[in-house]
């Protein structure tokens, strides 16, 4: 069975047209740095911060999809298997995002400092006589930050070639031979070790966490975590119904729709469970170095992305799909993986932006170019990758029970 | 309930109890229910059972729980017995939600659960009519309900002719009742 995927020229035009907008704004971004008259310390963090945002989420939704195929490999789990192309895509592009995210941050940790000589976005950079980020030194200095940032894009980036590597060479193997299968189910073993040392636990405390340095919370990898999932789902899911729109993946139907949908209804409650989790715990002890990061962002000028965060990414998920025919609906199912994906996108915002920016914080149009531009390489490079193999992992032993799959 | 007479059949084999369901329902007779040692996937569809509104009993369960919980608890510390505790409004919302989490659960959980019993006629100390004893052993047994239109000779001739192995025309209650394992069923006592 042959399924080949070509790039429609609006796909491509579309994705070109995205790169093509968030390079001006780049530009623009650089233009109006360095030209403008009014340009001070916090239109530099912002430029700097708002390029952090975007490659952080996109690197972290993307590794989802490595993840979901080294956790279905292991729990040996045939659902996946009709549609299995799209992550192992998806994941193959982690490299580029990985890439883009460590000159980022190098830049940041290297090159940015304000007009006080201090790093705004990674206080750590510049402790000065600050006692608590000289005490947490060992842990938050440039060295070990280069070192666990090189570690972890690294390996996401190779496990994500390796994963697809592997599914393709399945492909020219003899029928039924379960080598590659055990050799995939050992390596998903590892990389599920691999992720959960760094995206469980210490890449978001150095991407993310780090940058109001004073402030910690045990549980805030999972939050990220979570939030990521659940936009890696719904990632695949639009992907999923943009490529049965197009005419192929003929063996995907309701009930494995039905699967990612549910998927995305379970893991917006998981989000939700862990953000109030981390809310309530710091309301309740009302310990003033802890309840900095929420006076900021409930009661101070975050408050509106605070409480649309809430809204869109558990009220709407909750309401919308808890029915079971909503979650067969592709049109429901597509509207709220875009939602999902939006809300998430403004949950990083929160993290992200309240530590350089405090106040003076924008969504304009450079925020916005920045995500176009990273959405046009996402969507540019997975059809690439999509092109190259066939869409029907034939020679993929678990394939019939994936496709008599029932949801029920 | 009702004392009904039913046609039943048993099969050995579900690779001919599915074509047989497939007969029984394009010649127009109405399958009463059908009872299998185990779960057999697809045979909710193909006996043309619609899904159950159970879920939706479920988020009613929930709702309740959810009010009864944010009820009680705003009524007792804004109203019954008003304590500041740790410096915090007397209407703390956040501190709440753990427990209106749980009430919400445990209402859609008990609430679903004797739904459940309800719709399948099952309950400790209920009793239901066993239609062939190997039901919950190795056969597949299908009771098909004899109205006063049909003619019972016909029915089980139309059944043996789909398979089935054992076939037998049973007078019993349709529904369930009160009582024990030991006891006579309501039709026999009332026959004497």
């Amino acid at each position: 069975m042959n399924d080949r995927f070509e790039i429609p020229g609006r796909l491509k035009n579309t994705s070109m047209a995205l790169i093509a907008v968030g390079v001006l704004t780049l530009v623009a971004g650089v233009v109006s740095l360095l030209m403008g008259q009014h340009s001070n310390d916090a239109d530099k963090a912002r430029f700097w911060a708002v390029l952090l945002h975007d490659a952080v989420f996109f690197t972290l939704i993307t590794t989802v999809s490595i993840f979901l195929q080294a956790a279905v490999s292991l729990a040996q789990g045939s659902w996946l298997i009709a549609y299995k192309r799209v992550p192992e895509a998806i994941g193959a592009n982690v490299w580029i995002f990985a890439t883009i995210l460590a000159v980022i941050l190098f830049c940041i940790v290297f090159g940015f400092r304000n007009s006080h000589h201090l790093n705004s976005i990674f206080p750590w950079v510049t402790p000065g006589d600050d006692k608590v980020l000289l005490g947490k030194k060992p842990f938050l200095n440039p060295a070990m930050f280069v070192g666990f940032t090189v570690v972890f894009l690294g390996l996401w980036s190779y496990f994500g070639r390796y994963f697809r590597a592997q599914s393709i060479a399945q492909e020219s193997a003899p029928k039924n031979d379960t080598k590659i299968y055990w050799k995939i189910f050992r390596m998903s073993g590892v990389f599920l070790f691999v992720y959960a040392l760094s995206q469980m636990s210490t890449a978001p405390w150095y991407w993310i966490m780090s940058i109001q340095a004073h402030w910690y919370s045990t549980l805030f990898s999972w939050y990220t975590f979570a939030s990521a999932l659940v936009s890696g789902f719904s990632l695949i899911m639009l992907w999923v119904i943009y490529l049965k729109n197009q005419g192929n993946l003929e063996l995907v139907n309701k009930e494995h729709i039905h699967d990612l949908g549910k998927f995305m209804f379970a893991i917006s409650v998981f989000w939700t469970y862990l953000w109030f989790s981390q809310y309530m715990l710091i309301w309740y002890s009302n310990q003033p170095d802890e309840t900095v990061y929420f006076k900021l962002r409930q009661q101070g000028p975050y408050s509106v992305i605070f409480y649309a965060n809430f809204i869109i990414n558990f009220c709407m998920p909750i309401l919308i799909l808890m029915s079971r025919p909503a979650k067969r609906n592709y049109f429901t199912v597509t509207f709220m993986a875009m939602i999902i994906i939006f809300g998430h996108w403004l949950d990083y915002f929160q993290m992200i932006m309240p530590g350089p920016l405090g106040e003076n914080w924008h969504i304009n149009w450079y925020e916005i170019g920045i995500f176009m531009g990273f959405a046009g390489i996402l969507i540019m490079s997975v059809s690439r990758t999509l092109t190259k193999s066939n869409l029907v992992p034939t020679n993929n032993i678990m394939l019939k029970e994936a496709v008599i799959h029932v949801s029920p | 309930m009702a004392i009904k007479k039913f046609a039943v059949a048993a099969f050995d084999d579900e690779a001919v109890l599915f074509p047989a369901v497939k007969k029984v329902r394009s010649s127009g007779y109405k399958i009463h229910d059908i009872f299998t040692p185990f779960a057999v996937h697809g045979l909710d569809e193909a006996m043309g059972l619609k899904v159950t509104d159970l879920h939706i009993a479920g988020f009613i369960y929930g709702l309740c729980g959810t009010s009864t919980a944010v009820g009680f608890i705003s009524w007792i510390y804004t109203s019954d017995w008003p304590i500041v505790y740790g410096g915090k409004p007397h209407f703390a919302l956040p501190a709440w939600i753990p427990i209106t989490f749980e009430l919400t659960v445990l209402f859609a959980a008990v609430g679903m659960t004797l739904t459940f019993c309800y719709l399948n006629q099952i309950m400790p100390g209920v009793k239901k009519h066993v239609f062939h004893p190997r039901q919950s052993d190795d056969m597949f047994v299908m009771v098909i309900e004899i109205t006063k239109h049909m003619k019972e000779e016909e029915v089980i001739k139309f059944l043996q002719s789909t398979g089935a192995k054992e076939t037998s025309v049973q007078t019993a209650e349709a529904g369930w009742w009160y009582g024990r394992w030991d006891k006579k069923e309501p039709y026999e006592l009332a026959a004497g």
